[in-house]
């Protein structure tokens, strides 16, 4: 049974790691680095992206006969636009702690550089099954590196995983603390992101040499 | 002994660990190998023996830190003592004990750590070992709190390696300062370790909140928290400048870092440049500040007042920026390369750490800030100065009249072409 064929699973699964948004083509940065102090907010914030690309780029495709290519950026970014409010409205509705959190960075999933790249890289070429495809890897590629980041952030920053305290309480001197231990006030500042993420594209490269990049 | 390394060398050349293995050799003994094309000049000046210099220039700030955390300790207990003299308050086998137990482990933690990883970094890319760690393990147990816990340090050493240095490729690649960058990591990652008025003194952490609590803040903390009555109450000015004051283990004496900065001028390790220059930055920087207050400008409750007034000289006895300017700016590595480029980097990370000192309000030190932030910029000097060197080099040579000469000499032409 092949449900999708090699060419579309390639779709899926070269963002995912060498194809990476992030640590490749080093786009989305931006976020990366603001919000991934916590790794709820990573989750969220991947989600939402995986909901606007999958469903932007079906649009832009399905549309993509019919957009005159002068003005197609404004139909992109009226789509995305469109999206993105309903992304917006739907945390603010029930997950209104979390969206404060968020801030503007929902809305500057506007300006999120992967989802206008996509647009004009693919969805502007190809079907919407196969831009849907295309739209659903990006995103999740983006979104493993969130979680990741995230997760290293919060667990070394905070202590906790998703709010909960994995290490101890470093108040009652609990768990980790009671040895000593304390949390690294570093790694939640946003420069911390930018190492974590410069680690991670480290490792990948050091692991995968065809993606070094000529000096 | 030494016959037998070498054909060990041999043996095991182009094995994986050939490179730790070399470190310790060339470590003991010059290598015996030979150039063999070109002309070389063979020199014993080399990147060992320049980094054993700089530790010489250490090792005093390092046996006075061991002393002064024992005195600071005892003094913050018993109180400081009345007639005051070096042999019998000072130099004491208790205060050595106390020291000893607190120094030497962050000595060990420091060389420990970044040794390791720096022989990790050498077998996997397979070069040599470099010696560039030797004056960063030296330098980082100096500039941090006498209390530090040893695993913060050894993961501060860890990060400071490998994102300060190995990242950009080892021992004379580096960006910025390592042991700096060591410091700055410790700094934003565990604040309550690096600053305010407990660190300073041994023990007095744990007795914070008791009834045997300790007082130990340093003179730069006593001023930010705007305590502006007269220093010399608490310390005098001769206190300050031989260093019986708390503070991070080894900068304290400026007396002995001005002894070391004499020894790297004269041995010509470090640049007399940039150490004048950072001189002359943070004088003018606390002279501008004194100016403030002597014009009234700034009222007496402003939360800058205490470190504004402080006479401007004295900026340079306290804290870490006596340390800094010697051992730290003038890394030849990280700092600028140009002579012109020198005066100016130096001259901006004393401005500037003065700068820092009075404006942070959490963490009344701005050194270490002052130069990583002009390590990042010292290429840029060195830029500016050489284009601004080409440029005039090519006007002049625009506007030189080339005079017809009588004879098509070469001693003419070479006249003309270097004029």
């Amino acid at each position: 049974m092949a449900l999708l064929s090699k060419k579309d699973t390639n779709l899926i699964l070269d963002p995912l790691a060498d194809n990476n948004p992030i640590t490749i083509q080093v786009l989305g940065i931006c976020s990366a680095l603001a919000i991934t102090a916590e790794l709820q907010a990573s989750v969220v914030m991947a989600i939402s992206v995986i909901f606007v690309m999958g469903v932007g780029n079906v649009v832009i495709s399905l549309l993509r006969n019919v957009i005159p290519s002068k003005i197609r950026i404004i139909v992109q970014l009226v789509v995305v636009a469109t999206l993105v409010i309903m992304v917006d409205q739907v945390l603010k509705a029930f997950a209104y702690e979390l969206s404060k959190t968020l801030g503007a960075f929902v809305g500057l999933i506007i300006t999120n550089c992967i989802i206008m790249g996509r647009f004009e890289a693919f969805a502007l070429g190809n079907g919407p099954w196969r831009s849907f495809l295309d739209g659903i890897g990006n995103a999740l590629g983006y979104g493993v590196i969130l979680v990741i980041v995230g997760f290293f952030r919060e667990l070394l920053g905070t202590g906790t995983l998703f709010g909960i305290p994995v290490l101890g309480d470093p108040i009652a001197k609990t768990g980790l603390y009671s040895i000593g231990y304390e949390n690294n006030g570093f790694m939640i500042i946003p420069p911390a992101a930018l190492i974590v993420v410069g680690i991670l594209i480290w490792i990948q490269r050091s692991r995968n040499k065809a993606l070094i990049e000529e000096a | 002994m030494k016959e037998k390394l070498h054909q060990l060398k041999l043996k095991y050349q182009g094995k994986k660990m050939a490179p730790a293995f070399n470190a310790i050799h060339t470590f003991l003994y010059s290598p015996n190998e030979t150039t063999h094309s070109g002309s070389h000049i063979r020199a014993v000046d080399d990147l060992k023996r320049t980094m054993n210099t700089v530790i010489m220039a250490l090792v005093p700030c390092l046996l006075f830190g061991i002393f002064n955390a024992g005195y600071q300790h005892y003094s913050a207990i018993n109180g400081f003592p009345e007639n005051f003299s070096v042999l019998e308050h000072f130099i004491t086998w208790d205060n050595f004990w106390i020291g000893a137990i607190t120094v030497l482990p962050l000595v060990i933690v420091s060389y420990g750590v970044g040794l390791a990883i720096e022989f990790v970094f050498a077998v996997i890319k397979g070069h040599e070992v470099e010696e560039g760690y030797l004056v960063t393990g030296m330098l980082v147990p100096l500039i941090v709190p006498v209390d530090t816990p040893l695993w913060m340090l050894a993961v501060a050493v860890a990060f400071g390696v490998v994102i300060g240095k190995e990242v950009f490729g080892g021992t004379g690649m580096n960006i910025l300062n390592p042991a700096l960058t060591i410091r700055a990591f410790l700094f934003f990652a565990y604040p309550t370790w690096m600053s305010g008025d407990k660190v300073w003194v041994h023990e007095a952490v744990e007795r914070a909140g008791t009834a045997d609590a300790i007082s130990g803040e340093t003179i730069l903390g006593y001023l930010a928290q705007g305590n502006t009555a007269d220093m010399t109450e608490k310390y005098d000015i001769a206190e300050m400048f031989f260093g019986f004051i708390p503070g991070s283990v080894g900068e304290t004496s400026t007396f002995l870092i001005l002894l070391g900065g004499l020894f790297l001028i004269f041995t010509k390790i470090a640049s007399w440049r940039i150490m004048v220059s950072a001189v002359i930055g943070s004088l003018v920087m606390g002279l501008i500040f004194n100016g403030i207050v002597d014009a009234e400008w700034i009222p007496e409750y402003s939360k800058f007042y205490g470190l504004m007034q402080f006479d401007f000289w004295q900026h340079l006895i306290v804290g870490g920026l006596a340390f800094g300017i010697v051992y730290m700016a003038t890394d030849p590595v990280t700092g600028s390369q140009t002579y012109k480029g020198k005066w100016i980097y130096g001259f901006l990370i004393g401005f500037l750490s003065v700068m820092i000192r009075v404006f942070n309000p959490g963490y009344p030190e701005g050194v270490f800030l002052a130069i990583l932030l002009m390590n990042v910029f010292a290429p840029t000097i060195d830029h500016y100065v050489v284009q601004g060197n080409v440029r005039r080099r090519m006007k002049r040579l625009k506007n030189a009249t080339i005079l017809p000469k009588p004879s098509d000499g070469k001693t003419e032409q070479l006249k003309v072409e270097t004029v």
